[in-house]
């Protein structure tokens, strides 16, 4: 992953509990344009994590990101919270895009429950510059009013909430009063993405229209490190986590005929003679995979066994 | 020579080996690749000899024929989206000629090339003299689909296709990926258009890749759009009653270069396509190129032939390149 790195510009503090940063690059060059619902994933002194992007999305000169402390988390939440100041520098990858707009929906329905609502905040500046028919759904404590001047911009078609049983009941009065052709997005805690889901799926909603809003990108992780040996040279060697098994060979010296080194293009199969083979690519039947022979080298990896390939 | 010495020096020579088939042959954009008499790749907006000319072209077709732009009501970010990519491809391409500039809430245009200064708003279609990807595809020799991803499907739903090589963007507008790619033979069968789809799924914003394409096209013709087939397609008889001489003048390996956006702010992807065309005489003064160009079109087996419509006379090209 190219990463970029940017300077905290500034760091809003008003609303308890949650920060926001504005990031922007060193030399105050734009920043890359990018989907309604996107993250980036930021090096938080060690751990990763995804955090949307709530600015503007077209060519902005900033990304602005909101981070809920969280106390029981892996720590990134608390070294932003605790660690990061203005003028420091972080890194962090390109922006992802994992929960966009559906451009043909006939109307789009935001629910959002407290943190829940970062995702939201760019596909709301988009449908307003473009014009699409949106409905926004908010629920947060009390002094928690993340983003509540951008959701209240939609007027009419926006409602905040601190209390439950009345937005529970708005919820379940929009799910069965829209158009056909909406589409419902959603994001929140996992308990209430559950409530929501089920809520809409009673009513008839299907699947399809319905998007939810995971954090964590579909981009392949890591994976584990493995070891592997080279069946004519006899050379073995351990391929490191977020290392592929072609870059490794090809760190090595061996030559490994590539193209797309996303895993469908075919071109960097290798003879694999021994051991069990994590298949990822998009180029293999399910035959070829079970038969376990061969893979991919530039996303595949090898297991708890040495993988021996046929090179 | 009968090409301009620029248009043999950027050809894409597009066969790697001495056979072809289908293959999900995508590769990241912008690497240069050298041939023996220079190099193509560089750009993904690629500005040439023919540049006047071809929009010229284009222009004329679009008159005669709208249908062969089209754009869905709900593509209209996708639009604007694209038009800014393709912008600011041409800038960082040609900084002499081109530049994008932002101003507040407005941007600056320039093509030196067309002698063009624009003004516009990002997403006021009135700041515009013509609807955004009509706009864009006045400035760039590549065919333009733009391609919306909803329901875990790509959909062709916004174009300027004027240069089609013996397909329809008017008939398959708003098809799906596979729909449109329906006709192609051994594309199902082998996966490759599937892995495609897939690949093009998972493309993240900015990210830019490549593949090429190619057929054989009689005479230096951009447009062998089906709608056309009347005019075009008794070429393909006519072909064998001429000279040898007139063969190798007539004849043209037509190559294209596609190359796959995603674009970052509707997420849509768009889909490049740029033709070249040389005749048979200016590949064959390239011995590398003669060789390897007679070896495929001698191997190429025959449905992929007929397909694509070269199978009336490809023993003969193979024969020309042969003795040439």
């Amino acid at each position: 992953m190219n990463t970029i790195k940017l300077v905290v510009t500034a760091v809003d503090d008003t609303i308890g509990g949650i920060r926001t940063l504005t990031l922007a690059d060193p030399d105050g060059a734009a920043l890359p344009s990018f989907t309604p619902g996107s993250h980036i994933v930021v090096d938080c002194g060690g751990s990763a994590n995804a955090y949307s992007l709530t600015g503007d999305g077209n060519s902005p000169t900033a990304y602005v990101i909101s981070v809920l402390r969280c106390d029981e988390g892996a720590g990134g939440s608390r070294w932003i919270h605790d660690e990061l100041a203005l003028g420091d520098t972080v890194a962090a990858g390109p922006p992802r895009s994992a929960f966009a707009p559906v451009l043909r929906a006939r109307r789009h329905l935001l629910v959002a429950a407290g943190i829940g609502i970062t995702p939201m905040v760019s596909h709301l500046r988009s449908a307003q510059l473009w014009g699409r028919d949106v409905r926004m759904l908010y629920i947060h404590r009390e002094g928690r009013a993340a983003y509540a001047d951008v959701v209240a911009g939609l007027g009419e078609h926006a409602s905040i909430h601190t209390g439950r049983a009345e937005f529970t009941d708005e919820l379940l009065a929009a799910l069965a009063d829209q158009p056909f052709g909406t589409h419902l997005y959603v994001c929140g805690p996992a308990s209430f993405i559950e409530y929501v889901t089920g809520a809409a799926a009673d009513l008839g909603w299907p699947v399809s229209r319905i998007h939810l809003e995971h954090f964590g990108s579909d981009a392949l992780d890591p994976g584990e490190p493995f070891a592997a040996r080279v069946t004519s040279t006899g050379e073995e060697f351990v391929v490191d986590a977020g290392v592929s098994l072609l870059e490794e060979l090809e760190r090595r010296g061996f030559e490994v005929p590539n193209l797309c080194r996303r895993g469908v293009c075919g071109e960097c199969r290798l003879p694999v003679s021994a051991g069990a083979i994590t298949h990822r690519d998009l180029y293999l039947t399910d035959a070829e995979k079970k038969a376990g022979d061969a893979l991919m080298a530039c996303v595949s990896r090898g297991g708890d066994e040495t993988l021996e390939v046929a090179l | 020579m009968i090409s301009t010495p620029d248009l043999v020096r950027t050809f894409p020579f597009p066969f790697a080996a001495d056979t072809y088939r289908y293959s999900t042959n995508v590769e990241p954009a912008g690497s240069a690749v050298p041939t023996p008499v220079g190099r193509w790749g560089e750009r993904v907006v690629d500005v040439d000899s023919e540049y006047e000319h071809e929009l010229a072209e284009r222009a004329a077709v679009l008159a005669t024929d709208p249908t062969r732009s089209a754009v869905l009501p709900h593509m209209r970010p996708a639009c604007w989206d694209a038009m800014l990519t393709l912008m600011r491809e041409l800038a960082s391409g040609y900084p002499d000629s081109m530049s994008l500039q932002r101003h507040g809430a407005g941007w600056r245009w320039r093509n030196d090339r067309l002698g063009i200064e624009q003004d516009f708003i990002l997403g006021d279609e009135s700041t515009l003299p013509a609807e955004p990807l009509a706009y864009i595809a006045g400035q760039v020799q590549e065919d333009i689909v733009l391609l919306d991803q909803r329901d875990g499907d790509l959909f062709g739903d916004a174009g300027v296709v004027t240069f089609a090589a013996d397909w329809s963007f008017g008939f398959d507008v708003g098809m799906t990926f596979l729909e449109i790619h329906g006709p192609v033979p051994r594309l199902r069968a082998t996966g490759v258009i599937t892995r495609a789809r897939e690949f093009l799924m998972r493309l993240q914003p900015g990210e830019t890749y490549r593949r090429t394409n190619w057929t054989l096209t009689i005479g230096r013709r951009l447009d062998v759009s089906t709608e056309l087939y009347h005019e075009w397609g008794p070429d393909r008889t006519m072909i064998n009653g001429v000279t040898d001489e007139e063969f190798g003048r007539l004849v043209h390996l037509r190559v294209e270069v596609q190359h796959l956006i995603r674009l970052p702010e509707s997420g849509s992807i768009c889909f490049l396509i740029r033709t070249y065309m040389l005749p048979l005489a200016d590949i064959a003064a390239v011995d590398a190129w003669r060789v390897r160009a007679a070896a495929v079109l001698a191997e190429l087996p025959e449905d992929i032939a007929d397909y694509k419509g070269i199978i009336g006379y490809r023993d003969r090209a193979v024969q020309w390149l042969r003795s040439a």
